[in-house]
């Protein structure tokens, strides 16, 4: 990977120039590199972190599939990461005006990044320079505990979609209430002095390392230092999460709970893998937000390098090919979802309807089409609600909230369905419905949801983990259940229980009739890697 | 297929099985049904692109996700299976797997997998549990319930899906993608050479090896030749003699002295084989059983495929109450169950080919037969009589039972026949049987089955 030339540079800065006129915020600085076929092999398995832990899996073709991203919650094929600085990847042999439009969309995504409250948690920490730190980590404990390294790190990531991600945003994203310490802060005043309990010309020799570092180089001082500190302290961010999380509702998940009270993980010989855990669930939290707004995201950065390409004077001679690109990106497909023009057409709906005061009450009270079609109340306050919209909405508040029939007729959108035709031997795809509450459903089906699994303390002890499914209407993979138990099992170190509901087909009296399901709650046991499973 | 229907009643007069047996068979004709290639799946993915199938490298800069190419991944095969039998000892599951399910299946390039794999198993959701179809979004003309595309499910029609985003090139050759999946089976599973018996017979095919023997220069130094020919011209200069120990300082060199091996063509010895398929296609194979046989049909013959490259023959016969021979494999895995079982029709017409055909003189001949042990002839007379003709001139018959859950547990009527009738003691070397639950069979045990089938 090397930077991008210094012209391409000059091209970018321009951009943020412009960008910032029209209203994004973001930071001033960004890294820009160009990326070759090789350094993407490399790449796209640590979901473009390029300091991502090694770990064999990467190394081997996972299966894919449609499935894909219910098992990973990382779109591992993006070109501009959620890094500080934000760093991003280009092709070597772009044309310059191509450039101009990727720079607007990366802009905007990182304008995103930055602002939509969903990212908060990744507001503090640069990410790249904590995965450096973690990945030397996890190579040092493989060079002392060989492979069982990698087994920690495969039942932790067994269980990392399952981390508490929404527990840990702050109720109302008002973070102006709470001011936790920062880091620096947290480190000197209370972890050194009274965790740690340094001597004093300790914690000013670090405070001198802190300060030369500053000095050097401001903006990657913090991430310097705190690679160095979590080298020697490795519980110290693991700390510092918890010691922020103290104000909002303290709910561990299971991988907390597992790393926090299990009787095998508190022998000295595997204290370690705590740490392991710890940098797993951090990796996943850290995805968590970006693949929640996939289409919020897409759809705001094209948007806006719309809005800023096409104002822009560089695009003179250009036009065309430009708005092939952006018709490429950005139209509705025939078949298939297209997060771009999804997203798109739902902020320009968005903001238009606030133009036109439609989002206000009064008009949802009115119901002639004609008076509907019609009403226009100039507010010219729609720029404003789509800036609020990137702040507050993920995908599914976006969705759940503003795919109206309107929106759907507007766009000729529908769901499309798939039927077997004997006769042909084919599979027919079909207009299956054009009703705004079918598409938003089937909408929703595509998003990203991983189950929802607590621990229930109260039927939890030291030799029994206790954990239940809530039910919503899909069971769990079933193939997989018993290696991810097994996993859970190893580090818990005793027995896991698991409540969960199956779907059962109950025979049908005659053939005419509908397939019934039935929904059995079950508990699945397991111990000493021997899995069992009985009715409740 | 009306001209197939049989009167039950007259039948089970004529049979006179016992009441169970009667069920099963009962349950078999009144499924119904024809003998059509590939049904859509049940929770078939949409084949479309989705939310996520889209990010900014591709569909901004037009850069492609990079490929692992299967040499890179195979590489590191040795090195991930000894990760994996580790793994094994350490106690817990293996991860690496050839595949989850592997079938050749038209315009879904990605559903034969030729590279090692692994999932990574956390929970999920799946959605293929209720009957509800898959669907995506669409956008344009068009009335509701208006077909706005369709994709050819049979790629021997030749007809290429249209609308629904397929590209052309999607069909893809069963043999070559098998082909690849048997080099990974041989090298995982370290399965048992076929014993070639029978009569050699000469190819036109040249193997190189390193057999020639050069002086002067060479790919490998022949270190003992090498000091023989140094010892000769030594001799013949008079530094070694029987007398005086030998001072290897002393010992002259000569430049041709040096022998070398070369790589050279050498004719090779091959023998022939012909291998049959048997699959039983009847109404009560529904399922897991019927997965069960041609996924180990399709791993047997990917094997095969690949260990004797191609240079064994294959024959694929389907049976329900009569056999008929498929013309390919695609024909011969993808064939939808139905109808009722007989099982000896297919070991008549295996024995019919054989003799019409020669092929006991010069081909060794291997039968490998996939059934859930059903049998409407619950005497099994016809059967063995005709396992005994088959086993005259058959280097191995593997019979496989995936018992199915629709009968009861325990013996099916073949395992019953076949064991009373003694045939696996007498020649315990040409037949073998095995027979395991289709419901709890995974791929570990299929393979399991396949190296039961022809252990020597």
């Amino acid at each position: 990977m090397e930077l991008i030339d210094q012209h391409t540079k000059g091209i970018m800065e321009e951009c943020k120039v412009r960008a910032r006129d029209a209203g994004l915020r973001f930071d001033d600085e960004s890294l820009e590199y160009i990326v070759t076929n090789r350094d993407l092999l490399e790449l796209s398995p640590k979901g473009m972190i390029p300091t991502l832990y090694d770990y064999w899996v990467n190394d081997v073709e996972v299966i894919k599939g449609k499935e894909r991203y219910k098992l990973y919650p990382n779109n591992p094929y993006e070109t501009v990461i959620n890094s500080r600085p934000a760093i991003s990847f280009y092709n070597d042999n772009n044309p310059d005006w191509l450039n101009i439009m990727i720079f607007y969309h990366v802009l905007a995504h990182i304008d995103f990044f930055q602002n939509n409250t969903l990212f908060l948690n990744t507001w503090k920490d640069d990410f790249v320079g904590e995965a450096l730190a973690d990945k030397r980590y996890i190579e040092q404990l493989r060079s002392e505990h060989g492979r069982w390294v990698d087994y920690v790190v495969e039942f932790s990531r067994g269980i990392d979609n399952l981390a508490g991600y929404f527990d840990r945003l702050p109720l109302r994203g008002s973070i102006e209430d709470m001011q936790p310490p920062s880091k620096v802060d947290f480190y000197f005043d209370v972890f050194l002095q009274s965790m740690e309990k340094l001597p004093d010309h300790e914690i000013f020799k670090e405070i001198e390392r802190y300060n030369k570092l500053i000095t050097r180089n401001k903006a990657v001082a913090e991430s310097a230092f705190f690679a160095d500190v979590r080298k020697k302290y490795p519980e110290f961010s693991a700390l510092y999460k918890k010691h922020t999380a103290k104000n909002g509702e303290n709910v561990l998940d299971l991988m907390e709970f597992v790393r926090d009270n299990s009787t095998f993980l508190k022998k000295e010989n595997n204290e370690w893998m705590k740490s392991v855990m710890n940098i797993v669930r951090g990796t996943s939290l850290y995805f968590s937000p970006q693949i929640r707004t996939k289409i919020t995201n897409e759809g705001w950065a094209s948007y806006w390098h719309d809005e800023l390409f096409r104002a822009d004077d560089r695009i003179k001679g250009h036009e065309v090919d430009y708005a092939r690109t952006n018709a490429f990106v950005t139209s509705v497909s025939r078949v298939g979802l297209n997060p771009y023009a999804i997203g798109l057409r739902l902020i320009q709906y968005v903001e238009e309807l606030v133009d036109k005061g439609k989002s206000a009450f009064g008009f949802q009270q009115l119901s002639k089409i004609e008076i509907r079609e019609d009403f226009d109340k100039r507010t010219g306050k729609g720029r404003d609600a789509i800036f609020q919209l990137r702040e507050k909405f993920s995908d599914f508040t976006l969705i759940n909230t503003y795919v109206t029939q309107d929106f759907v007729n507007e766009h000729d959108l529908f769901v499309v369905g798939q039927r077997f035709n004997p006769q042909r031997g084919t599979v027919e795809y079909y207009i299956k419905s054009r009703k705004s509450e079918d598409y938003k459903k089937m909408l929703i089906e595509q998003l990203y949801h991983p189950p929802e699994i607590s621990v229930i303390e109260d039927k939890t002890n030291d030799s029994n983990l206790y954990l239940s499914h809530q039910f919503e209407g899909k069971e769990l993979m079933k193939a997989y259940i018993p290696e991810t138990m097994t996993g859970i099992e190893y580090l818990w170190g005793g027995q896991v229980q698991l409540e969960t509901t199956e779907i059962v087909k109950t025979d049908a009296e005659s053939e005419d009739e509908e397939l019934e399901y039935e929904h059995r709650r079950v508990l699945f046991t397991i111990k000493d890697r021997k899995i069992s499973k009985t009715d409740l | 297929m009306p001209e197939r229907k049989i009167d039950i009643s007259a039948f089970l007069e004529k049979h006179g099985i016992d009441p169970e047996q009667e069920e099963l068979v009962r349950r078999e004709l009144e499924a119904g049904g024809e003998h059509h290639l590939v049904q859509m799946p049940p929770g078939k993915p949409i084949d479309a692109p989705g939310i996520y199938d889209f990010s900014d490298l591709q569909i901004l800069q037009g850069i492609a996700p990079p490929k692992v190419s299967e040499v890179t991944a195979l590489q590191t095969l040795e090195d991930l299976l000894e990760r994996d039998e580790q793994r094994e000892k350490d106690g817990f599951q293996k991860r690496i797997r050839i595949g989850r399910i592997v079938k050749p299946i038209s315009g879904h390039k990605d559903q034969v997998v030729v590279v090692p794999t692994t999932t990574e198993p956390k929970f999920y959701h799946d959605t293929s549990t209720t009957e509800e179809e898959e669907a995506t979004g669409g956008s344009g003309e068009g009335e509701e319930g208006e077909v706005i595309g369709e994709q050819a499910v049979d790629p021997r029609e030749g007809e290429d899906g249209e609308g629904a985003g397929q590209g052309q090139g999607a069909e893809h050759d069963v043999l070559s993608d098998a082909f690849d999946l048997g080099k990974i089976l041989t090298e995982k599973f370290s399965l048992p050479n076929l014993k070639m018996k029978g009569k050699k017979r000469a190819f036109t095919k040249y193997i190189y090896d390193l057999t020639d023997r050069n002086r002067g220069f060479g790919q490998i130094l022949d270190k003992k030749e090498t000091i023989r020919r140094i010892i000769q011209t030594n001799i013949l200069l008079g530094n070694v003699t029987e007398e005086a120990s030998v001072d290897p300082e002393e010992l002259l060199i000569n430049p041709k002295d040096r022998i070398y091996r070369v790589l050279s063509k050498e004719k090779d010895y091959e023998t022939q084989a012909v291998v049959f398929f048997l699959r039983d296609y009847s109404g009560s194979m529904a399922g897991k059983p019927t997965e069960i046989v041609a996924t180990q049909h399709l791993f047997i013959y990917s094997w095969l495929a690949y260990q004797y490259e191609n240079k064994v023959e294959t024959r694929f016969i389907l049976h329900d109450t009569e056999a008929k021979e498929a013309p390919d494999f695609y024909t011969y895995h993808n064939s939808q169950i139905a109808g009722g079982t007989n099982v000896h029709p297919a070991y008549e017409l295996v024995n019919k080919i054989v003799e019409e055909e020669q092929l006991a003189r010069d081909y060794n001949v291997y039968v490998f037969h996939g059934t859930d042990g059903d049998d409407w002839d619950s005497v099994g007379e016809e059967a063995v009589k005709e396992i005994r003709r088959i086993l005259t001139y058959c280097s191995r018959m593997g019979i496989t039972i995936a018992r199915n859950s629709w009968g009861s547990s325990g013996e099916t009527t073949v395992e019953k026949y076949i064991e009373s009738s003694g045939i696996l003691k007498e020649k315990p070397d040409l037949i073998k049987m095995d027979m395991m639950v289709a419901a709890d069979s995974t791929e570990e045990r299929i393979i399991e089955g396949i190296k039961k089938l022809i252990e020597e």
